[in-house]
């Protein structure tokens, strides 16, 4: 039906967006790459030397890449864990018939609009804080000592700051979800004599699984890149340092850029696949 | 027939509901509440609820101290400037692809998604060499560059997914009437636009408000955006609680609004349409 002027006029209509995508995506991708192949160091005058892989090789044999790799893991599969089944559980619970259900709605929405920097200061200080923090004194009311959480159990205690900031992301995507369930199927299953649990196993779950493989892959690419709350809290000590958190070293700290370029490439690498899955769901459902 | 819960049932809902709801959102409550305390009930032993004399001092401290409002200012400059710019872009991009579609649609579509993956902290070398070449270090406008590209991506689809639900049937009625392309655009899909775009400019000033990693790496003193300020209170000195809530009260209240507002288009802006 569209003309050719009006195709002509579409493509133009486009360009731009695409020209600076284009641009953001393939400069600094491409300067990384070159980097990433160089003996770097900015305080000793930049470019020293052409090197080959060698900085692929050093990235991932420096003893810091593995503990990295590993609290990477640790974080993102915990957070994962954690938002997605309490997710769930929040968002049956939100869809029931109660008093007030706008204004519990809210309330369990907020952290995510809550700023990171904020997020991670508030709970660091008044909440972590061992002689200060309101979980000290919870702990001395019943008699403890208090924790210190970010130094005895800072990857636990991240977990938790990073999951009460993502929470409400999954029970709003898996509450949208629920919400588009029809009630008749479960009533039918009611009047069937199907349990609670039977319910919940055989039509809510699997009524979900997309919407969960969604809630999981989009919080992954998230979760990976997560900064600001490891930068106000513990500036990657007593074993936070995420992969993140160790290219970020590497390129700004200890101005080392040929080797941060290559763990660059690694992360832009891992992203990538995890982008893979979720462009093959998201592209399916523009084909409906 | 509509399903039939007894009001015990319900009782039990909502206060199960509401304890769990008051404890996700406790944190907040007790950040709003601290910053009107003094330093010194801040940290009292037990802790002060409701009962203290509730006082202003901190936000005025804070606003002479560090002169907050220069931080705000910022914030929305970054905030309102990247919505703005990246608004010009994306609307005739998500158009000509929702009514004009050709074969490449879907492909451009993913590959907008997939530039919005690229970790961040891969490119910041680059783009730190390349702010300091053109000299935009510090500088809100490069920053309002920068966090306008990041989220153009997500403004594109959100606004894809919009304009898709528009009937195309209205548009074929308004040509059978004899509209022109102008008055097309202008008078019939203008208006069933006009909600689209207000939730994509809604979730992209919050997405671009809590921004915090090129804010934090590509500013230091002038440029600096609320989201820096607050991380600046990361080095205490001495008593300081109640000021840190209320600038962090200040930080997130505007936000917290608006966010509240935008709960159906957060879902839509972030799942990419996958999840309506």
């Amino acid at each position: 039906m569209s003309t050719k002027a009006s195709r002509s006029a579409a493509w133009l209509m486009l360009a731009p967006a695409v020209i600076l995508l284009l641009a953001w995506m393939l400069v600094p991708l491409t300067m990384t790459l070159v980097f990433s192949f160089q003996r770097n160091l900015p305080l000793r005058g930049g470019f020293l030397e052409w090197v080959g892989f060698e900085n692929y090789v050093r990235f991932v044999s420096s003893s810091a890449f593995w503990p990295a790799v590993q609290t990477t893991v640790i974080i993102v599969g915990g957070v994962l864990l954690i938002t997605v089944v309490l997710g769930i559980l929040l968002a049956i619970l939100l869809d029931q018939p109660m008093w007030g259900q706008g204004v519990v709605r809210i309330m369990v929405i907020a952290p995510f609009f809550v700023m990171p920097t904020v997020t991670g200061l508030v709970w660091k200080n008044m909440f972590m804080d061992p002689n200060n923090g309101l979980l000290a004194y919870l702990w001395r009311f019943f008699g403890g000592d208090p924790v210190v959480w970010l130094s005895d159990v800072p990857v636990f205690s991240l977990i938790l700051i990073v999951s009460w900031q993502w929470l409400p992301f999954a029970t709003l995507i898996l509450l949208t979800a629920i919400q588009s369930l029809d009630s008749d199927q479960i009533e039918a299953a009611e009047m069937d004599g199907a349990g609670t649990l039977s319910r919940f196993w055989h039509i809510i779950l699997p009524h979900l699984s997309r919407a969960i493989t969604i809630v999981i892959l989009i919080q992954t690419i998230f979760l990976l890149a997560i900064f600001a709350k490891i930068f106000v809290t513990t500036q990657g000590s007593f074993g936070t340092r995420t992969l993140t958190y160790l290219i970020y070293q590497r390129v700004l700290e200890s101005q080392n850029v040929g080797l941060g370029s290559a763990g660059g490439i690694y992360a832009v690498i891992l992203a990538n696949i995890f982008a893979l899955f979720l462009m093959r769901i998201v592209g399916k459902n523009l084909d409906r | 027939m509509a399903r039939t819960v007894t009001a015990q049932r319900k009782a039990i809902n909502t206060g199960v509901a509401w304890v769990i709801g008051l404890l996700i959102f406790f944190p907040i409550l007790w950040t709003f509440l601290t910053s009107f305390k003094t330093e010194a009930q801040a940290i009292a032993d037990p802790p002060v609820w409701f009962f203290f004399d509730w006082t202003l001092e901190n936000y005025r401290v804070v606003q002479e101290r560090s002169n907050y409002t220069r931080f705000l200012w910022n914030s929305i400059y970054i905030a309102g400037g990247s919505t703005i710019l990246g608004m010009i872009v994306a609307i005739p991009a998500a158009w000509s692809m929702a009514f004009v579609p050709s074969n490449q649609t879907k492909n451009i579509l993913l590959w907008m998604l997939s530039t919005k993956m690229l970790p961040a902290v891969g490119v910041l070398y680059p783009i730190y060499l390349i702010f300091i070449q053109l000299g935009l270090l510090d500088s809100r406008f490069g920053l309002t560059i920068v966090i306008m590209l990041i989220n153009l991506p997500i403004m594109v689809w959100m606004l894809y997914t919009y304009f898709k639900e528009i009937p195309t049937e209205i548009l074929e009625a308004a040509r059978m009437d004899g509209a022109g392309l102008r008055e097309e655009i202008l008078f019939v899909l203008t208006p069933m636009a006009i909600p689209g775009i207000a939730s994509t400019i809604l979730l992209n000033v919050i997405l671009a408000w809590n921004e915090a990693f090129w804010t934090l790496n590509l500013t230091a003193a002038r440029a600096a955006p609320l989201t820096a300020f607050i991380a600046s209170y990361s080095s205490p000195e001495g008593l300081f609680y109640a000021k840190l809530s209320a600038a962090s009260t200040m930080a997130i209240a505007p936000i917290l609004i608006l966010g509240w507002f935008s709960q159906k288009q957060l879902v839509r802006g972030l799942t990419f349409g996958a999840v309506k």
